[in-house]
């Protein structure tokens, strides 16, 4: 098992025949990702890297059976696409987009909640590098060749940083079950809480790996939930030590505004929950090995 | 993106907000006309800086004369304002606002802004106005009333009404102070903001409902459909190395240290200034130029980097993806035959075909150290300083 994806989930493209959606697409199929269609209106009947192209999710879907959707559609137009596809019944939705102004993500949230929990498609991002289960499938624009195929769930916000811990964990022998960017944005689809709780149900992730940053409540609430909800252990590392109050560190998300929202505040209070602190990035690696280590 | 706050007050003012009545000024004599314009007998004379907290710094000066409101014009235009916000450097002052003095019977405070938590957006009212908002979290609590908006609907006028008697405003004041509230609320959801705070919001002598203070900021990502708020940037209040970036589609924000950071992704960004910290070093920037690190990106943030007198070492920590080392390195190559760097430069690839990168690299001319690890390029980083 893996969370989210595995080699038989079905996987569309919105926004396919676009330069970025072509490319990925690629190499998503090199890597073993089963993509079936894609979707850009307008281009509906026509065939793009010998797949069909379908003008709603909607058809999409009916005509494949996908469960799960990757945007490629400019930031304008990005909360339309993602609602598509919540109501097209997509179960899990990536979104890589880069610049979702942040009215448009609340719109999407509140959109969502018309869905009963067991129907509610899972939408991950924006302004991430997506998912990938190593081995069978990646929904997403990693480099898939870095991340070996095992145990340990990765949640972060960052791509580059992620990549940073896959390579880490493979030059131990460590592997992942999947991986999944949440992104840098203040609000955004899946919560660090809400991936563990999925990770916890995994029976093939051992334990996991929250990599963190300034800024908002969430890595903090997910230490709760792994306090009062979760047998594996979960590691953390959270990154801007360095950085000045108020001040947006690259992700729209990475502002200091409140307490708790410092990287030390957040890594104290990760300890009280029980969460083991890397406490660098270059032994983010280390961490979790020894954290393997010490389970009986 | 911030405005300033004569900008900010007449925004409200287009959604029902009751602003005093005031003009912009850009000379003393400018301003003595404004005032005469006005009429009356009292004036507040206030810097425009992107900043709170002027008061204090000697920004704002009540004035009895039109004479003395060119006087005080004259003090503040030009001159660089140092308040608690601005950092040391200060903000330039090249507008001052000129304002019609308000008999002040009641101040309050009002904020709007997202809450991360509840992914909603959320008012925040205190009878506490005139201090900052963590102040009277502090000295009082009590006083705080906090009301979450449904986006789907909007603020309903009972939600407004509560806050409303929420701040012991008199019966005779609601329906006024409710309206005050919602066209509040209006701006911040109709202009895509992320921040609208009229502190203080006044209740006059004369029974008038007043936004006295007003700062707004908006949400960079939104200013694509929101023409009339991106004409507001005003880039001399920001600082010109970040201006530079911004214009070039560079995440890039200064700091104090003197290590130059040159890194693909926000998160390995800080992770990497992390790093050098805990080697003893002090950041001089955190500069993200992408995950993509395109080799273009790489050039102007090697500019960029070089315009910073205070940097003394470089430090280039790239995790490339589909994006490949050896292209990098060829984009660091190419920078540096265009840029002439006078600083040791410590260059650590990793990811895809890293020993390519790094063949690449040493074939060439460039003069570098070469580091594998995060913790071994910020250890080689601090120590080349000493050189």
């Amino acid at each position: 098992m893996s969370v989210l994806i595995d080699k038989k989930t079905k996987i569309i493209i919105q926004g396919f025949t676009g330069k970025m959606g072509s490319f990925h697409a690629e190499e998503m199929i090199k890597y073993g990702s089963n993509i079936v269609g894609g979707v850009t209106p307008g281009k509906g009947g026509m065939k793009h890297l010998n797949l069909p192209v379908f003008n709603t999710v909607k058809e999409a879907v009916s005509n494949t059976g996908a469960t799960a959707s990757i945007l490629f559609v400019p930031p304008a137009f990005a909360a339309d696409s993602a609602m598509e596809s919540a109501d097209a019944g997509i179960k899990t939705c990536v979104a890589i987009v880069d610049g979702i102004p942040s009215h448009d993500m609340i719109k999407i949230k509140r959109y969502m909640r018309r869905y009963s929990r067991k129907e509610k498609m899972t939408l991950v991002g924006p302004n991430c590098a997506g998912v990938i289960s190593p081995g069978k499938a990646m929904l997403g624009i990693m480099p898939g060749h870095i991340y070996k195929e095992g145990k340990v769930g990765i949640i972060g916000r960052s791509g580059t940083l992620g990549y940073e811990a896959a390579q880490q964990l493979k030059n131990l022998n460590i592997g992942v079950s999947t991986s999944v960017g949440i992104g840098g944005d203040p609000i955004n689809g899946s919560s660090f809480k809400d991936i563990l709780e999925k990770f916890e149900e995994d029976n093939e992730t051992e334990a996991v790996l929250m990599i963190g940053e300034i800024g908002g409540p969430q890595e903090v609430a997910a230490g709760k939930f792994a306090k009062e909800n979760m047998k594996k252990p979960v590691i953390a590392y959270i990154a801007g030590l360095t950085a000045p109050k108020g001040r947006v560190m690259g992700h729209a998300g990475a502002i200091v505004s409140a307490y708790g929202e410092s990287a030390v505040e957040k890594v104290e209070l990760l300890k009280e929950c029980g969460v083991t602190i890397s406490k660098n990035p270059s032994v983010m690696g280390e961490t979790v090995k020894s954290a393997l280590n010490s389970r009986t | 993106m911030d405005i300033h706050e004569y900008q900010a007050k007449k925004i409200l003012s287009g959604f029902g907000v009751t602003i005093p009545r005031g003009g912009i000024a850009y000379s003393p004599e400018n301003a003595e006309n404004k005032a005469r314009e006005l009429g009356g007998s009292k004036w507040v004379v206030k810097a425009q800086i992107h900043s709170g907290a002027r008061g204090k710094a000697g920004g704002i000066i009540v004035c009895e004369s039109a004479l003395e409101v060119a006087q005080a014009a004259d003090k503040l235009l030009g001159k660089k304002l140092v308040t608690n916000q601005t950092g040391p450097e200060g903000k330039i002052t090249n507008r001052v606002y000129i304002e019609e003095a308000t008999e002040i019977k009641k101040e309050l405070y009002l904020g709007l802004v997202f809450d991360r938590s509840s992914e909603s957006i959320m008012v925040v009212a205190s009878t506490e106005g005139g201090m900052s908002v963590e102040e009277i979290s502090k000295k009082k609590p009590e006083t705080i009333i906090r009301s979450k908006i449904e986006v789907a609907v909007g603020m309903q006028k009972f939600q407004a009404r509560e806050i409303a008697f929420g701040l012991k405003i008199e019966p005779k004041l609601i329906a006024r102070a409710a309206d005050t509230i919602i066209g509040c609320y209006r701006a911040f959801s109709e202009l895509d903001a992320t921040m609208v705070e009229v502190n203080p919001l006044v209740i006059s002598n004369q029974d008038q409902i007043l936004a006295l203070d007003c700062k707004m900021s908006f949400d960079n990502n939104a200013l694509f459909r929101r023409n009339q708020v991106s004409e507001l940037r005003d880039k001399t209040q920001e600082n010109v190395n970040e201006v530079y970036a911004s214009d070039r589609g560079l995440n890039y924000v200064s700091l104090e240290g003197n290590i130059g950071n040159i890194i693909n992704g926000a998160g390995l960004a800080m992770a990497s200034m992390d790093m050098i910290k805990l080697a003893g070093g002090e950041p001089a920037n955190f500069l993200d130029v992408g995950g993509g690190a395109t080799p273009e990106k790489i050039v102007k943030a090697f500019k960029l980097i070089s315009m910073d007198e205070k940097v003394k070492v470089i430090l280039v920590n790239i995790f490339a993806g589909i994006n490949r080392c050896d292209w990098v390195a060829e984009g660091i190559v190419q920078a540096l035959q265009k840029i002439e760097i006078k600083v040791p430069l410590v260059i650590r690839l990793a990811g895809t075909n890293v020993e390519k990168g790094n063949k690449i690299l040493k074939e060439s001319k460039i003069n570098y150290i070469e580091a594998n690890t995060l913790e071994d390029a910020a250890n080689k980083a601090v120590k080349a300083l000493g050189k």
